[in-house]
């Protein structure tokens, strides 16, 4: 028996080891290996993935939720549009330095969502290697935004994840380009996804930009990203949120390039529509 | 069972003396030749000592004249403390050659090695997946010798098995081991009453226990799984989570940056700190055992357990100290015990007789269909043995419940 499973697999590796020809990482078919997932340890309050049960609860009863009521008074429609259960790819538009807009969304499923679901918040991977910023990011739920990781966490642990295909340059733009979604720095984050097969929930978010309007960005060490500077304290913008109706990706088949091109093209076009309609409708930036 | 001549080099390493005494229990293997350049440390009954080094010819004399056809290469040294770096090198990458090409030519009767690797392959980096896999490529160039080491090695590995189709090479890739008798930098740092960290860094830590790093090697001595596998416990925990399951505080007194002169100077004050190690204190590292276990391999600790034993070999290790004398090996007697008329041996170590765990004589080489044929003619007795073995060993389902099916009938 575990000869035949591995007899296949072996030259395969043989000969990824020796580097010769070999077709690009994303397309090699792979073991379904959902069945070998580590068991859960109830005795445990630190997930593999480094989130804390106890530094995340902390958090979320204190700041989140007096963000969340009463600061950003934040108002989401839609929440039905997330899947009850199984994998599922939200993907968010950015803007604002060290934007609260990703941590709201996931709040607004744990308020607002009958199954109350975690979402785990992909984050640039530059963020790991900031002494404190780091480490508190993971354990407060984030993961470093590689397609592996997304991809183990959506296809093999069927999780919410929540990301920024936008990237570093959501963050970077200016105040007066504000809601002006950027070129999706990182499609292979909705490649993860449709290699997973998982649905794609598009959500628009109105009022993190100007809670955290980019004054500029500093370099504090030269081997560190620069940091972007915004306000200490967020102003008190209203938020609202919408999540879409999630775009199957089951019947897509195989995984190439210029489709999952296509696909963000779309899905960032449908947020940024949205995301206007949003910004038309409310009267105020404060009281919305 | 299809490995029956094996040379294990590193035998006197704690994970290679235990795996010989594994591998001297299974019926099927005819021979076991262990190599190293010190004394074996764990008792043996019938494994060949030979004191030498794979660096130079003599070994590919040794395969030949032994006629073996199974290499379990456990010699590399992934652990900074252990060695000098240039003793590393010379072991790491020039020993690797030796065995290699001991190994290799067209009439050479080596048809599986097995290379004990080290997740050290993928580096400490901030920018690697949670869970590193076998197929995923190294990200950045080696950082630290030993990484630059296991890369060169693994890479000789690979050329090797391009050269020589007719051998099966597998790779472990294995974390480090922890238990009670592993002697790493990890466990010399865990023993410390107080952890030192780096400002700023929980780095997640995965870990295998001894047990099942041993148990991992003959898994791949039974099988014939050729390719790159991950060893590592189930289980990343993050080194604040371990030092609190060990009872001790942490303290962190490396700085963010600079950690690395920070631990020159702490070294300048007598403090063991690799340089691997402090990498590993900022970035860590997770991997994906999980093709292992589609292998059929079962681990039997989680990482956390592992640190649970560490904890609990801790607190005993004053006491056991000064308990039983610790093994001595001396040729003269082991030659004695080997091959001496006057030894009177129990007739279950002889040959094929290996009746207390095996009913069937070289078990190993049957089909399920051929052991459920064999099992016909058995009695009650023989046949419970026979399903204890097959249960503790290879575990087929069809063979059970045809067996499970017999007992019945018999009783």
């Amino acid at each position: 028996m575990p000869e035949d499973l591995t007899d296949e697999s072996s030259g395969a590796t043989v000969e990824l080891a020796v580097g010769g020809a070999q077709p690009p990482r994303a397309l090699v078919e792979r073991q379904d290996l959902r069945d070998h997932l580590p068991g859960l340890e109830p005795d445990r309050r630190i997930t593999d993935w480094g989130r804390s049960e106890r530094v995340e609860g902390l958090v979320d009863r204190t700041l989140y939720d007096f963000l969340y009521h009463y600061w950003f008074r934040v108002e989401a429609e839609g929440v039905e549009n997330v899947p009850g259960d199984g994998g599922a790819l939200l993907v968010c538009n950015h803007g604002g330095a060290l934007p609260p807009d990703g941590i709201m969304v996931a709040k607004a499923i744990r308020e607002l969502h009958p199954r109350r679901r975690h979402v785990h918040l992909a984050v640039q991977r530059a963020f790991q290697q900031v002494p404190m910023l780091g480490m508190l990011l993971t354990k407060i739920g984030g993961v470093p935004a590689h397609p592996a990781n997304i991809h183990r966490l959506l296809f093999d642990e069927q999780q919410l994840v929540l990301a920024f295909p936008e990237g570093r340059g959501a963050t970077d733009k200016p105040l007066k380009e504000r809601y002006r979604l950027r070129r999706f720095e990182d499609p292979t984050l909705i490649g993860a996804a449709v290699r997973a097969r998982v649905p794609i929930v598009p959500v628009a978010v109105v009022g993190a930009e100007e809670a955290e309007p980019l004054f500029g960005r500093i370099r504090v060490l030269i081997r560190l990203p620069k940091l972007p500077v915004g306000p200490i304290v967020p102003l008190p913008a209203k938020f609202r949120i919408r999540f879409l109706e999630p775009i199957s990706t089951d019947d897509l088949g195989a995984t190439d390039e210029p489709l999952v091109r296509t696909l963000s093209e779309d899905i960032r076009a449908l947020i940024q529509e949205n995301v206007l309609e949003l910004v038309a409708g409310r009267r105020s930036v404060w009281l919305g | 069972m299809d490995s029956r001549r094996i040379l294990i080099t590193g035998l006197s390493s704690p994970i290679a003396g235990r795996l010989a005494q594994m591998l001297e229990r299974e019926p099927a293997v005819q021979a076991i030749i262990g190599i190293d350049t010190h004394d074996p440390r764990h008792e043996l009954e019938h494994t060949e000592f030979v004191r030498t080094d794979t660096r130079h010819g003599l070994l590919a004399r040794i395969v030949r004249a032994a006629s073996i056809d199974t290499v379990i290469d456990t010699r590399l040294l992934a652990d900074p403390l252990s060695v000098s770096p240039r003793d590393a090198r010379e072991i790491n990458v020039l020993g690797t050659r030796g065995l290699l090409e001991a190994c290799s030519g067209p009439d050479s009767s080596v048809r599986k090695l097995i290379f004990k690797s080290s997740s050290r392959w993928y580096g400490h980096e901030p920018d690697a997946p949670a869970f590193c896999d076998e197929e995923m490529p190294r990200l950045h160039r080696p950082r630290s010798a030993i990484e630059h080491q296991v890369v060169e090695a693994e890479n000789l590995l690979a050329s090797f098995a391009a050269r020589n189709p007719r051998s099966a090479v597998t790779v472990l890739r294995a974390a480090a081991a922890i238990g009670a008798e592993a002697d790493n930098a990890h466990a010399a740092l865990l023993t410390l009453p107080i952890v030192p960290s780096v400002l700023g860094f929980d780095p997640r830590w995965q870990f295998i226990h001894e047990d099942d790093l041993v148990a991992a090697l003959a898994h791949l001595a039974r099988h014939r799984l050729a390719g790159t596998y991950n060893a590592a416990a189930d289980g990343v925990l993050a080194l604040s989570e371990i030092v609190s399951l060990l009872g001790k505080s942490l303290l962190p007194v490396l700085p963010p940056w600079g950690a690395g002169f920070a631990a020159s100077q702490l070294r300048r004050l007598g403090l063991r700190v690799p340089v691997e190690l402090v990498r590993e204190l900022r970035f860590g590292q997770g991997v994906d055992n999980r093709r292992l276990k589609a292998s059929g391999f079962r681990y039997r600790y989680t990482t956390r357990e592992a640190v649970l034993q560490l904890r609990a070999h801790q607190r005993l290790r004053p006491l056991l100290r000064s308990g039983a004398e610790p093994y001595h090996y001396e040729p003269t007697v082991e030659e004695f015990l080997r091959w001496s008329p006057s030894v009177h041996r129990p007739p279950a170590t002889d040959g094929n007789a290996h009746d207390a765990s095996s009913p069937v004589p070289s078990y190993g080489d049957l089909s399920e269909e051929e052991v459920i044929a064999v099992a016909a003619s058995l009695d009650a007795h023989g046949l419970e043995q026979l399903r204890r073995y097959e249960a503790a060993h290879l575990s087929r389902a069809a063979v059970l419940t045809a067996l499970d099916r017999r007992l019945g009938r018999e009783r």
